[in-house]
C-alpha cells in the first residue's frame, strides 16, 4: 500500500503534474496557525473519496476489537492495535480526532500530529518527509498518507539497487 | 661559432661510435625502450584503465618509482658534500658521476610523473606564467619546481665542468661554487617537498605524520649512494676512470649511518602506531602483518626489511664494509630493500585501507611493470650516453678544439 | 600551426600567453593525433581556464564544446554556464535516522549526471555498518552489502558522497586550479583544464573523487542532454569528476537528482544563508553531524538523526 504511493509520488513527480489543493474555508474548527504547507502531490483526498455512511447508515456500530470478514477484510491494523480499533479515528465521512472533534480527509495529518507532535512540527518545517518542487521557491510536501499507509504505518522493506562494482571487477572494455 | 659546431660533431661522433659491447648494450635498452614506448601508446589511448590503479588506490607503481628517484637523485648531495665541503679529495674527483645520476634520476622522474597522467597533453598547464600553476598551494607545484631547479643545477654543473675540462683547463671552483653550494640545501629540499607533498593531508594518516620527510631522506641517503657505489665499481672495471678504494669505503660507511637513522625512524613510527593503538595503525598493520586477511605486501615488507638489517650490519662493520665480496652483496640488498620499502611501503598503503575503509590489494599490472622497464632503460641509456662522452673528457682522451686554446 | 591560431573562431586576443601557449602546443604536437588535427582540435588543446573566460568567450567554448559532444554522443547536448546565485551558499542534510540503505540515490545520480556505465563511476557511496560496533573503523563498513531487501534490521546506513567542504583539501591540492570552490560554495572541476593527476583523490578524506580510467560510455537513450559545464556535461577520458550537487538543476532552484529520488525523503537540500531555510531548521533544532570533523574540512554536508531510533 505505502509501497504503491511512494511509487505512484516518484512517477508523477516527472511528470511534475502538481495538483493544488484549493483552500477550503471549513475547517475553522481548529486553531492550528497557517503553517502547514500548502502544496501536496499527488495532492489530498477528501471526504469524497470516502463514502463510509453509504454502507454504514445500514449498520448497527460495533466497537468491538474483532476480526473483519464481511467488508475490509483486506486491513490489518498494524498502528498501536492494541489501543485502538477503527472507531477511535473514523466517524462517518470523518475522521474523528482523540478529543471527538470531527475533520475531512483532506487535512489527516492533523489527526496524525495529535500523537506524532514532534513529527507533525518537522514536517511542517520540511524536515520530516519528503519535499520537491523549488529549493528556493514554492515547496511540494507530501502529506502523511502519501507515504504512510496509517493502517501500518511502518515501512515496508523494498528491494535496493544493484552494488558498486568491487575495483578487480572494473576492467578494460575492449569491444 | 664555428668552433661550437666542430665539437658538437666531436662529441656526436664520440657517442656514435663505440665497440660491440657498447653497441650490444645500446641495442638492449632501445629494445626495452621501445617495449615501455608501445606499451605507452596503448595506455595513452585506452586511458589508465591498463594499470591495477583504481579509485582506492589512485597511485600506484608510478609514482613509487618517482619517489625513490627522487631520493638517489637527491643522494648526490651526498658525494657533494665530502668532495666540496671537506675537500675529500678521493670523492671530488668523483662527484661528476654522482652529478650526472643526478640529472638522469630527474629525467626519470618527470617521465614517471608524465606517463601517470590522465592527459598527458594538458601537462603545460601547470606551468607558471604559460598554464595556471597552484604555487604556493600545491605541492605538486614546488615538487615541478624544486625538480626543474635541481635539475637546472646538476645540468649546470656537469655541463661546466666538462666544458672546461675538454678544453683542457681545470674548473674555477669559485665560479661553480655557490652552485655548489645551493645545490646542498636544494638536495634536501626535493627530497623534502617530495614527502611534504604526501605529508600534507590529514585525508592518509600513514603519510600524515612529521616522521615522513626525515624517513624519506633518511632512505634516500642509502639507496642513493648504494646504486653510485655499484657504478663506480662497474666504470672503474671497464673504463681507464680511477676509482680510489678509499672514497667508496667512504661512500659505504655514510650509508651505514644513514640506514642506521632509517632503521632508527622506522622504529620510532612502528613503535608510535602499535602502543598508541589507534585506528590510524591499520595501513602499518596492513603492510607487516595484513589487515582483515589482506596481506599481499607483507612478504615484501619483511623482505626488505631483513635486507635493509643485513645491509646495515655489513656497512656497520669496517671489515665486512671493506670487502668488495661483502660490500657489493650489501649494496645490493640496500637496493632491493629501500626500493621496496619505498616503492611498495611508503606510497601503497596511504591508500589502504582507503578513505571509506575499503581494502584493494594493490599490486602493480603488466603494462605497469613494462613501462617502468622501459623508464629504467631510458635512464640508463642517458646516463651511458653521459659516461660515454664525460670519461673521455675526464680521462683527457678528448679535447675539443678551441682558438684560443693555450 | 600560427596560421590555425590566428584562424581561431574563440576570439581569443593574440596576446603573449596565447602565443606561449602556441609554443608549448607545439612541444606536444608531435603526440597530437594529427589525422583529425583539424581548428577544433586546437583550440581545445589551448582552450584557457574556466574562470579566465570572458562571457563571450564561454558562449563561444560552449558553442564548440556541444558541437563536439554532439558529435562524439550522438545526440544534442545542451550545456549550461549558469553562475552562482547571489546570497547562496548551498548545504545538505542527510537524515540517518530515515536512510535505509536503497542506492536509488546512488542510482537517480548516475543517471542525471551522465557517469560513465562502463567503466562503472558512481559519485555516491553507500556504506552499511553493523548496529552496536563503532564506525570509526570504516573498514568494518560494507561497500557491496547486498541483500533481498532493506533495511536489514541488524545495520543501519550512510551514503558518502562530496562534502562540498568550505576548506576543501581537494582544491589546495590540484597543481593547475582545475578545481575550486564556487561563491556558491560547491566545489567544481573544469574537465578541460584536469590533467589527472589525481592528486586531489589522494587529498580527499571522503574518497568522493572518481577517476575516468577509460573513456566513459554511456547508452544514448539514457544520456542526459541538459548539462552544465561544471557538473554533468559528459566527461573525457583522464579526468577527475564528483557529485556537484547538481549544479545543473540547483542553480534554476531544482532540487539536486538524489533529494528527489530518495523514496523516505532522508534527504534535504537548501541555502545556508537564508534563516527560513530547511537546511538552517535542521542544523538549528537536530542533533547533526559532519565527517571527520576533527580535519577541519567545514563540510556543507550534514548528517542529522531526525528521529530517535
Amino acid at each position: 500500500m505505502k509501497g504503491k504511493f511512494i511509487s505512484v509520488a516518484i512517477a508523477g513527480l516527472f511528470i511534475l503534474s502538481v495538483s493544488f489543493t484549493a483552500g477550503s474555508a471549513e475547517h475553522t474548527q481548529n486553531d492550528e496557525k497557517k503553517d502547514v504547507p500548502e502544496i501536496f502531490f499527488p495532492g489530498t483526498l477528501s471526504s469524497e473519496n470516502f463514502p463510509c455512511s453509504k454502507c454504514h447508515r445500514f449498520r448497527p456500530t460495533d466497537r468491538k476489537q474483532r476480526d473483519l470478514k464481511l467488508a475490509h477484510a483486506d486491513i490489518v491494523l498494524k498502528h498501536a492495535e492494541k489501543q485502538r480499533w477503527c472507531l477511535d479515528c473514523h466517524d462517518g465521512d470523518k475522521l474523528r480526532l482523540p478529543n471527538g472533534e470531527l475533520i475531512d480527509y483532506d487535512k489527516p495529518y492533523i489527526l496524525c500530529g495529535q500523537c506524532h507532535g514532534t513529527v507533525f512540527r518537522d514536517w511542517k518545517a520540511g524536515i520530516h518527509g519528503k519535499t520537491t518542487g523549488m529549493w528556493n521557491g514554492v515547496k511540494v510536501y507530501r502529506i502523511c498518507v502519501n507515504c504512510h499507509d496509517p493502517h501500518q504505518p511502518k515501512f515496508k522493506q523494498i528491494a535496493p539497487e544493484k552494488q558498486p562494482l568491487r575495483p578487480t571487477e572494473i576492467k578494460l572494455n575492449l569491444r | 661559432m664555428v668552433d661550437g659546431i666542430k665539437n658538437f660533431f666531436i662529441a656526436l661522433r664520440q657517442i656514435v661510435k663505440g665497440g660491440i659491447r657498447y653497441y650490444a648494450w645500446i641495442s638492449f635498452l632501445l629494445i626495452l625502450i621501445a617495449l615501455g614506448t608501445r606499451t605507452y601508446l596503448q595506455q595513452f589511448e585506452l586511458g589508465l584503465i591498463t594499470t591495477a590503479m583504481r579509485d582506492q588506490v589512485s597511485w600506484g607503481f608510478y609514482l613509487s618509482n618517482f619517489t625513490f628517484l627522487v631520493g638517489v637523485a637527491a643522494a648526490a648531495v651526498l658525494l657533494v658534500i665530502p668532495a666540496y665541503l671537506y675537500h675529500f679529495k678521493p670523492i671530488k674527483e668523483i662527484v661528476l658521476f654522482g652529478e650526472m645520476v643526478a640529472i638522469t634520476a630527474i629525467t626519470m622522474c618527470m617521465l614517471f610523473v608524465t606517463v601517470d597522467l590522465g592527459q598527458p597533453l594538458r601537462v603545460w598547464h601547470l606551468l607558471p606564467f604559460v598554464g595556471k600553476m597552484n604555487f604556493p598551494s600545491s605541492l605538486l607545484a614546488w615538487d615541478v619546481i624544486v625538480l626543474s631547479g635541481y635539475l637546472f643545477i646538476n645540468l649546470a654543473l656537469v655541463l661546466y665542468a666538462l666544458y672546461r675540462l675538454s678544453l683542457g683547463k681545470e674548473y674555477r671552483l669559485s665560479l661553480i661554487l655557490p652552485l655548489i653550494l645551493l645545490s646542498i640545501p636544494w638536495a634536501v629540499s626535493i627530497h623534502t617537498v617530495t614527502a611534504f607533498l604526501y605529508n600534507g593531508f590529514p585525508a592518509r594518516p600513514f603519510w600524515n605524520a612529521s616522521i615522513l620527510a626525515p624517513r624519506f631522506l633518511a632512505s634516500a641517503f642509502c639507496s642513493g649512494p648504494a646504486i653510485m657505489l655499484i657504478i663506480f665499481q662497474i666504470l672503474r672495471k671497464l673504463t681507464k676512470v680511477e676509482i680510489e678504494n678509499r672514497a667508496l669505503f667512504k661512500i659505504a660507511e655514510l650509508v651505514a649511518y644513514a640506514m642506521g637513522i632509517n632503521l632508527f625512524l622506522l622504529g620510532a613510527e612502528v613503535f608510535k602506531e602499535f602502543y598508541s593503538g589507534s585506528i590510524h595503525k591499520a595501513p602499518l598493520e596492513y603492510l607487516y602483518f595484513g589487515l582483515h586477511g589482506k596481506d599481499l605486501l607483507v612478504p615484501w615488507m619483511r623482505t626488505a626489511f631483513i635486507f635493509n638489517v643485513i645491509a646495515f650490519v655489513i656497512f656497520l662493520i669496517p671489515k665486512t664494509r671493506e670487502n668488495f665480496v661483502t660490500l657489493n652483496l650489501g649494496a645490493v640488498l640496500i637496493i632491493l630493500g629501500v626500493y621496496i620499502e619505498k616503492g611498495l611501503g611508503l606510497i601503497i598503503p596511504g591508500f589502504i585501507p582507503d578513505s571509506l575503509g575499503e581494502i584493494y590489494e594493490y599490486w602493480p599490472a603488466h603494462s605497469e611493470g613494462l613501462i617502468t622497464l622501459g623508464i629504467w632503460a631510458f635512464g640508463a641509456l642517458i646516463y651511458t650516453l653521459l659516461l660515454k662522452f664525460a670519461i673521455p673528457v675526464y680521462t683527457g682522451d678528448l679535447r675539443f678544439e678551441s682558438k684560443t686554446r693555450t | 600551426m600560427s596560421k590555425k591560431i590566428r584562424n581561431n573562431p574563440l576570439g581569443i586576443n593574440l596576446n603573449r600567453r596565447t602565443l606561449l601557449k602556441g609554443a608549448a602546443a607545439g612541444i606536444a604536437a608531435s603526440a597530437l593525433p594529427f589525422d583529425k588535427a583539424d581548428a577544433v582540435d586546437w583550440d581545445a588543446f589551448l582552450q584557457k581556464h574556466f574562470t579566465e573566460l570572458t562571457d563571450e568567450e564561454i558562449r563561444n567554448v560552449i558553442e564548440r564544446l556541444e558541437k563536439e559532444a554532439s558529435v562524439e554522443w550522438k545526440k544534442e547536448i545542451h550545456i549550461g554556464a549558469t553562475k552562482a546565485l547571489p546570497g547562496v551558499k548551498f548545504g545538505y542534510g542527510l537524515d540517518l535516522s530515515r536512510c535505509i540503505g536503497c542506492r536509488k540515490c546512488v542510482a537517480a545520480c548516475v543517471k542525471e549526471n551522465n557517469q560513465s556505465r562502463t567503466p562503472q563511476v558512481q559519485w555516491i557511496t553507500v556504506l552499511r555498518f553493523k548496529k552496536g560496533e563503532k564506525w570509526i573503523d570504516l573498514e568494518n563498513s560494507e561497500k557491496y552489502y547486498n541483500p533481498e531487501l532493506v533495511p536489514e534490521p541488524d545495520y543501519f546506513y550512510l551514503p558518502v558522497q562530496c562534502q562540498q567542504c568550505e576548506n576543501p583539501p581537494c582544491v589546495k591540492a590540484c597543481p593547475t586550479q582545475a578545481t575550486w570552490k564556487e561563491p556558491d560554495g560547491i566545489v567544481v572541476i573544469d574537465y578541460n583544464w584536469c590533467i589527472g593527476c589525481r592528486y586531489c583523490m589522494t587529498a580527499c578524506p571522503y574518497g568522493a573523487r572518481r577517476f575516468n580510467w577509460a573513456r566513459p560510455e554511456i547508452p544514448v537513450n539514457e544520456l542526459n542532454p541538459e548539462t552544465h559545464y561544471l557538473g554533468n556535461r559528459p566527461r573525457y577520458k583522464g579526468v577527475v569528476e564528483k557529485c556537484t550537487f547538481c549544479v545543473q538543476r540547483t542553480r534554476s532552484g531544482r532540487f539536486p537528482a538524489c533529494v528527489e529520488a530518495c523514496p523516505v525523503g532522508a534527504r534535504k537540500f537548501g541555502n545556508l544563508l537564508d534563516p527560513k531555510s530547511e537546511i538552517r531548521y535542521l542544523i538549528g533544532n537536530k542533533r547533526v553531524f559532519r565527517l571527520r570533523e576533527d580535519i577541519n574540512t567545514e563540510p556543507k554536508f550534514y548528517y542529522f538523526f531526525a528521529y530517535g531510533r
